[in-house]
């Protein structure tokens, strides 16, 4: 479903990404783990088609996001980190906007639209402009884009960053909805969300995959609580202390 | 093309939702005005024709146009929309094409908004109203070129200000490759030919032909390339500058 293969990111000589390899199947969610800086949204940036990777490759439902980009983004929903949308546009324009580009029509169109608008709870702020809102709405509104044309592959960057505790408990609530059908992404830097949605964890740190495993065999593993394995796989080697790129 | 139709109506609309498109409307009926009547001497000339109307028209688009340009991808690459833009299953043909025509249609709305002049013309006297409409068409298109070099310029920056900087001088060089000032830095070195072919890239020498009425296939196709070109160079930049 989501394979890539010696996934490789360079800016002038520093390599940002290293040979990532992983793949990923529907009804798992993978929690992509690391310090700030590791190389997790530049892998997903380029999972989704918004930068190239300088070598290696990444399949998405079958379809190489290099070559067959569109047929690949068709199947991806993504949030990018900070969920990213137009501010002066109102939650009803944008994602009206949105099932146009994503060629919804007709009946489906205003299902999908009512049920997104009905998960996220936005019925109350459909009519006010996206600068209004707050950071949750926000971060709802860019999840409401994400799944609106029930793709097969959520990618989600940081999707619960900067919410209060209640509104990232309801957006891990939905996570784990739906990852039954869904093959889900989501890059953390949080602990706890490891352990509360994801099937999976992948630790990367300096643009390396460390680790690649459950979150209970982790935990086993480590001997204790996840922060010291997280600590113990991103500090010990001194290869990885230059963090601080992004 | 019901892609770049949706990508065309909501960069309409973001204009409209903002003051933006409502000062900018109000300011360039004013200036158009004020040059036409005062420094065109509209009545003093005592001709009924829009010459004196026209003639400030690439000046006018010179400071005006990038305003509205520069927006188009460097707020977009300020804000992060661009990621969001980029990674929907749109092509950047795509893109840039609806975020284009988004902004000449707005362009084509402000200037047909300045009807009351013609409609002033033909009370006071009986003008060439050919002419006029071929001036209408010439001002609509080398508007095109403008907003597709702001365009292109933009999509280098996420700053807002260079890009419309930028844009102003390079569309000012190119209002201006056919005089003097521009052809004397090159006739003393470069052939003949290449002096020829800077002169004949001149917005205004093309510009003048079509508003006097000459309607000639060479200055449309001129338009038509400078529009091509820089949308064209738009994409490619787009392609390496949208992560930065």
């Amino acid at each position: 479903m989501l394979n890539t293969r010696d996934l490789t990111k360079r800016y002038d000589g520093h390599t940002v990404v290293d040979s990532l390899t992983f793949s990923c199947e529907p009804g798992e969610v993978l929690g992509f783990l690391g310090p700030n800086g590791a190389g997790k949204s530049t892998t997903m940036k380029m999972v989704t088609g918004f930068i190239s990777p300088s070598a290696g490759s990444a399949i998405v439902c079958g379809h190489d996001i290099q070559t067959d980009t569109l047929a690949a983004q068709r199947c991806i929903g993504y949030l990018a980190e900070g969920a990213p949308l137009y501010p002066e546009m109102t939650p009803k324009q944008f994602l009206d906007f949105v099932a146009d580009v994503r060629g919804l029509k007709g009946e489906r169109r205003h299902e999908r639209l009512n049920e997104v608008i009905a998960l996220l709870h936005l019925g109350p702020v459909l009519a006010q402009t996206i600068d209004t809102l707050s950071k949750g709405f926000k971060r709802r509104v860019g999840l409401a884009q994400a799944m609106l044309h029930d793709p097969d592959v959520l990618i989600l960057d940081e999707p619960t960053d900067g919410l209060d505790p209640n509104q990232k408990h309801e957006i891990r609530e939905l996570i784990r909805q739906m990852s039954k059908q869904k093959l889900i992404v989501i890059s953390t830097h949080i602990l706890e969300e490891v352990d509360a949605v994801c099937t999976r964890a992948i630790i990367i740190a300096d643009g390396r995959l460390l680790v690649d495993d459950t979150p209970k065999n982790l935990v086993a593993d480590g001997g204790g609580d996840l922060e010291t394995v997280f600590r113990r796989v991103t500090t010990n080697d001194t290869a990885y202390t230059s963090l601080g790129t992004s | 093309m019901n892609l770049v139709k949706a990508l065309f109506r909501r960069e309409l609309r973001s204009y409209f939702a903002t003051p933006v498109a409502y000062v900018f409307i109000v300011i360039f009926l004013i200036l158009m005005g004020t040059f036409t009547f005062y420094l065109g001497g509209f009545f003093e000339r005592g001709q009924a024709d829009l010459r004196p109307f026209f003639d400030f028209h690439p000046w006018l688009y010179l400071f005006l146009l990038p305003a509205i340009s520069m927006r188009l991808w460097a707020e977009e690459r300020k804000t992060g929309t661009v990621e969001f833009l980029m990674t929907l299953p749109v092509t950047p043909w795509q893109a840039v094409l609806g975020k284009f025509l988004a902004a000449w249609a707005f362009a084509g709305i402000a200037l047909a908004l300045t009807f009351p002049i013609w409609i002033t013309v033909n009370y006071l006297g009986s003008p060439d109203n050919g002419a006029i409409l071929a001036g209408y068409v010439g001002s609509f298109l080398m508007a095109g070129g403008f907003l597709a070099i702001g365009s292109c310029l933009s999509a280098f920056t996420r700053n807002q200000v260079i890009a419309f900087v930028i844009t102003v001088v390079v569309c000012f060089g190119f209002l201006l490759s056919g005089f003097p000032l521009v052809l004397n830095m090159f006739s003393g070195w470069a052939p003949q030919i290449v002096v020829d072919g800077i002169a004949s890239l001149s917005f205004l020498t093309h510009f003048s032909n079509i508003s006097r009425g000459v309607i000639e296939l060479r200055d449309l196709v001129y338009f038509a390339l400078v529009i091509g070109t820089f949308l064209y160079a738009n994409t490619v930049v787009l392609g390496w500058k949208k992560a930065d």
